[in-house]
């Protein structure tokens, strides 16, 4: 078995004649926490949403422990492991806390719909399994006393951290979290990195996360890929990305041209 | 009013409601919007009529195969599931919108091949339909309807469809097959369907396309919305008062259907999320309703408690005296 838990290799997507991402190949390794970091319109969304088949890819080979995973339906993905959070938060919003976690267990059961609907023994067992595995994922991440409230009335910390429930209900290998500080105050910020290395520790997953947080990014992040322009600019520990000349062009301006 | 009349109400409703429960799952749980699921009642009903009508005799008579009630409900159901599967196949990959336009079509193509197709008496429409249907029967098919729903709903293949409606996206990226739940809802909706247009037909004793119009689409679709998108209650309340309300107007004559537009209208303002709003008169939804109601309220005060402490600490550091 690799020690690479997902494999990018030449993965191009184009829209039309723009080029969002081109040519990028990186490895998320196996329990570490990777980065992925660039400005504005960088591709790094783009990339989420091709590792997670929300898009076609252009060409290019994405990898998933071992596994081919380019091109394929979103909902076989998220069953072989690989699951998200999404920039703007997309949580079921009409459900409750609880419902929003329990509706994402539903891979933990195999009842089918006439034992649901004749409530057969299995469907009894299994409901009740599911149960308790949304109340135990609900009180190991500080939830449990808003169960019953309606997702969107939650906080928009906790609403983040509500995502981040819901995405390992499905019990992943490989989380993706796109941006999970945005709209954070620092504090809140340093709570989720704490909580990000715990999930790490407890559930035995690797994480790659998109963020704009530099402190985020460099204090938690084993490993670092910083694209440009849908390319992929540098790759390294943060003391590799952070002292590469191309990089800091990239984020402050070429030392040649205007500062402003 | 004479029982036979009060009867005559209760049992349309009482069709009305299987086809109302039908699409409460397809709009009010998955989140598809149908404008053609008449369409789906008129295959029932003349499914359902050709496995019970008996042979013909004379010449000019639509014969049919003379089979039990049960029989007709079956196929009619049967057939009306198969055609949604058909449907679904080409169309549930449309989003949103695009959906509802695909299902409106397909309504109207249903009523107008019906209309054409001599076999079955065309516009003219199929006399002679025996009548089967009572309150009884109507009765026994409600409550198997509600039955099997409400379980299904409250499993995880109701989650899931619900999941569907509330965010498709994430749904898929929590492993949910969404095409797969929509069209199982939508097959389930088109057998209700089916299964209310059988009925209708051995209550009615006499079948034609025109009874299957767009207006009786959305009719449905009015009462799902007016019981409230994602109860079932809701479903079966809507279907009783909004069958009941052009009998009970009947007094103003030509203008009561200008008056069930304005009573609908007016409810709709007072209740926007419908009747029922996504709650269920169970004892499973009350307390539903009332943990949430609770933990809104807990979960505010800690905000004013918080707030007012902030409020607090900001006056002390704006008063320098007032620091200790």
């Amino acid at each position: 078995m690799s020690a690479n838990v997902l494999e990018v290799k030449g993965l191009t997507k184009r829209f039309g004649g723009l080029a969002a991402v081109n040519d990028v190949s990186f490895d998320v390794r196996e329990g570490g926490i990777s980065g992925l970091i660039g400005p504005n319109g960088a591709g790094k969304t783009t990339i989420f949403n091709l590792v997670t088949g929300v898009y076609k890819v252009t060409a290019g080979e994405v990898s998933f422990q071992g596994r081919r995973i380019e091109n394929m339906e979103p909902y076989k993905i998220a069953d072989l492991g690989v699951t998200r959070t999404f920039q703007n938060i997309r949580l079921f919003k009409n459900l409750s806390v609880f419902d929003n976690v329990l509706t994402a267990c539903h891979l933990s059961a195999k009842y089918t719909i006439p034992e649901a609907i004749l409530r057969l023994p299995r469907f009894r067992r299994e409901e009740k399994v599911l149960a308790d595995k949304a109340t135990f994922l609900l009180e190991i991440m500080g939830l449990q006393d808003r169960r019953d409230i309606q997702a969107n009335n939650l906080p928009y910390g906790l609403q983040r951290r509500l995502e981040i429930v819901r995405a390992l209900a499905l019990d992943p290998k490989l989380l993706l979290l796109d941006e999970p500080a945005a709209g954070m105050n620092p504090d809140e910020t340093e709570q989720l990195m704490r909580l990000i290395s715990e999930i790490r520790e407890r559930f035995k997953l690797s994480v790659l996360l998109i963020e704009h947080h530099m402190d985020l990014v460099m204090g938690i992040c084993e490993h670092i890929v910083v694209l440009n322009f849908g390319q992929k600019l540098s790759e390294g520990s943060a003391d590799t990305v952070s002292s590469d000349p191309k990089v800091m062009e990239a984020y402050l301006g070429s030392s040649g041209g205007n500062k402003c | 009013m004479d029982w036979t009349y009060i009867q005559g109400i209760l049992m349309l409703a009482g069709i009305n409601l299987i086809a109302v429960l039908g699409l409460c799952l397809l709009t009010g749980f998955t989140g598809l919007f149908s404008f053609g699921h008449a369409g789906f009642m008129a295959i029932g009903a003349y499914i359902g009529a050709l496995m019970t009508v008996p042979p013909a005799t004379m010449a000019g008579n639509i014969g049919g195969f003379g089979l039990p009630f049960a029989v007709g409900i079956v196929a009619g159901g049967a057939a009306a599931g198969l055609v949604s599967w058909l449907l679904g196949r080409i169309t549930l990959n449309l989003k949103g919108d695009y959906f509802c336009i695909a299902t409106l079509g397909f309504g109207e193509a249903v009523r107008l091949i019906l209309n054409n197709v001599k076999t079955f008496g065309g516009a003219r429409g199929w006399p002679g339909v025996p009548q089967y249907s009572t309150v009884w029967a109507v009765l026994v098919v409600d409550i198997i309807a509600v039955l099997f729903l409400a379980n299904l709903v409250r499993s995880r293949h109701g989650r899931n469809m619900i999941a569907v409606r509330e965010e498709e996206l994430a749904a898929q990226i929590a492993g949910i097959d969404v095409f797969k739940y929509k069209m199982i809802a939508l097959i389930v909706s088109a057998v209700y369907a089916g299964v209310a247009g059988v009925l209708f037909g051995h209550y009615m004793t006499f079948i034609q396309p025109k009874m299957f119009s767009m207006t009786k689409s959305t009719e449905l679709t009015i009462i799902v919305i007016f019981g409230g998108l994602g109860s079932i209650s809701g479903s079966v309340l809507g279907a009783l008062v909004l069958t009941a309300l052009p009998e009970l107007l009947r007094a103003f004559d030509i203008w009561r259907l200008v008056f069930y537009g304005a009573a609908v209208i007016l409810i709709m303002i007072s209740r926007p999320k419908g009747l029922m709003g996504g709650m269920e008169l169970s004892p499973a939804g009350l307390r539903k309703v009332a943990a949430a109601r609770r933990a809104r309220l807990a979960f505010r005060a800690e905000a004013l408690r918080e707030d007012a402490a902030e409020g607090l600490r900001a006056e002390g550091e704006a008063s320098p005296g007032g620091k200790a």
